[in-house]
């Protein structure tokens, strides 16, 4: 755990510095971005010698630390597509699940939440392009100062009485899904010295199969913080890094009310998932 | 229930990546009862628990586990009734705890323990489990394979995986009713990596 830095000017007493402890090397931001450029060097050197596009983060991803203890060595155990696993059927929601307050994270409390009021919406679809419909889909962020309703969240913005930021909904017919909320900040995290988040809206998807379950993060475009985001940047490939990234809509934008996002969602799983008619 | 329809195109959109799900989880994802598959006091009720651990052999604190299986009858249909709220507040009141959904979704403790409480699925040996966690870049799928389950000598699975791999998948008996089942992200020194699973 690292200390806060001190303000611009100010000296660092001494006082604090206790005799007979060793200083561990500070880790910069330019020895993760180091991390970073070189790992997305051995991804465009694997890609050049014919290795298949990775949509997905390496599990092992050594600039973001907190991968070192906790992704698997072993190779994962291939299940091919045997329609008898339990995985390719799935948890079912349904409308007794769900409120229609859920999807407005600005009406969860008495007062209306600060900051930057949008609108984020698109479709689910499965790797065909067929909506995946009645299925839940559920996020979860930061406030407008970048701070999560959460103890564990100590970083020193305030926190909002009128934002949680917890929101839940169900696909349409179309695979459609809709929020209101506030833009979230950005937030500082200990990943490393002067490590910061760019702003994003964790979201958890079900599919029509336990083994499309997805949890992701949606980013806004033109973030400043992109480059130096070990989590963002995890995902080595630039497509599919670029997928993460939403977009801006004028024509959700509401007029005297709220800016618009729009942002799709494939969910991945096996090309021979199994359905049921119907839905 | 119609029969089941086998999409034989293969994908031609490129997926939305994975990422963590982050420490900060805790006040959204979890719901009351997400650990009651099935209603308290249910007869057969069985109790599924352990602890998911990094390769230090430290407990992961900050990890969530999702269990989806049959009903004792073999449908693997769920039942909506999971995430019911108050009418008057919004706030999450939870399942209604009459009805089994097939799905469990529990957070660890400081300890990285989890606990969910269930019934031995139908027309299967295992339960399938999911494993989020702040440091998986993607989530992990594993099974719980109960040890008293029928059907584990002709498993798929387990039949090909060496011995000291299959251990990882099965569960170990504590008391009546009671399984333990470990999950370790990464072999620490001593205890061996569990077997993770791609349904590519």
């Amino acid at each position: 755990m690292t200390t806060p830095p001190a303000p611009p000017g100010t000296i660092e007493p001494s006082s604090l510095i206790r005799p007979g402890t060793v200083e561990a090397p500070v880790l910069t931001q330019a020895r993760i971005s180091a991390e970073i450029t070189a790992a997305r060097d051995d991804y465009a050197r694997s890609i050049a010698a014919g290795a298949p596009v990775r949509s997905h983060p390496d599990r092992d991803y050594a600039p973001y630390r907190s991968s070192t203890l906790r992704h698997p060595r072993h190779e994962l155990t291939a299940m091919g597509s045997d329609p008898e696993d339990v995985e390719l059927s799935g948890p079912v929601f349904g409308v007794t699940d769900i409120t229609d307050l859920d999807h407005d994270l600005t009406r969860r409390h008495q007062g209306e939440p600060l900051g930057e009021r949008i609108t984020v919406t698109g479709r689910v679809l499965d790797r065909s392009g067929r909506p995946v419909r009645g299925q839940l889909v559920e996020i979860w962020q930061a406030n407008a100062s970048g701070r999560y309703a959460h103890l564990r969240d100590q970083h020193p913005a305030p926190l909002d009485p009128n934002f949680t930021g917890v929101g839940r909904c169900l696909t349409d017919d179309q695979g459609t899904y809709s929020f209101v909320t506030v833009k979230p900040g950005a937030y500082p995290w200990r990943n490393h010295a002067n490590a910061w988040r760019p702003a994003h809206i964790h979201f958890s998807l079900f599919g029509s199969a336990f083994t499309q379950r997805l949890v992701t993060q949606m980013y806004f475009p033109g973030d400043p913080l992109f480059a130096y985001d070990p989590i963002l940047q995890s995902v080595t490939d630039d497509d599919a890094r670029g997928r993460l990234v939403a977009a801006y809509d004028h024509d959700l934008s509401i007029p005297e009310w709220s800016l618009g996002y729009r942002w799709d969602i494939v969910l991945d799983g096996p090309s021979a998932t199994w359905i049921e008619e119907g839905r | 229930m119609s029969s089941p329809t086998p999409i034989t195109a293969p994908g031609t959109l490129a997926p939305t990546p994975s990422q963590t799900v982050g420490p900060f989880y805790g006040y959204a994802l979890p719901f009351a009862g997400g650990g009651d598959m099935v209603p308290v006091g249910h007869p057969g009720a069985v109790v599924l628990h352990g602890h998911v651990l990094d390769g230090a052999g430290a407990p992961v604190p900050d990890a969530l586990v999702e269990v989806w299986q049959p009903a004792p009858d073999g449908s693997r249909r769920g039942a909506p009734g999971s995430l019911r709220r108050d009418p008057v507040t919004g706030a999450v009141i939870g399942r209604h705890g009459l009805t089994f959904t097939g799905f469990g979704r529990v957070p660890t403790d400081a300890d990285g323990h989890y606990a969910v409480r269930t019934v031995p699925p139908g027309g299967v040996p295992y339960v399938a489990i999911t494993v989020f966690a702040r440091g998986l870049t993607h989530h992990l799928h594993t099974r719980a394979y109960l040890h008293d389950a029928a059907g584990r000598a002709e498993d798929r699975l387990l039949s090909r995986l060496p011995e000291q791999r299959r251990a990882t998948l099965l569960t170990t008996p504590e008391d009546t009713g009671v399984h333990r089942f470990d999950i370790r992200l990464q072999y620490d020194g001593v205890h061996e990596e569990t077997v993770f699973l791609d349904f590519g």
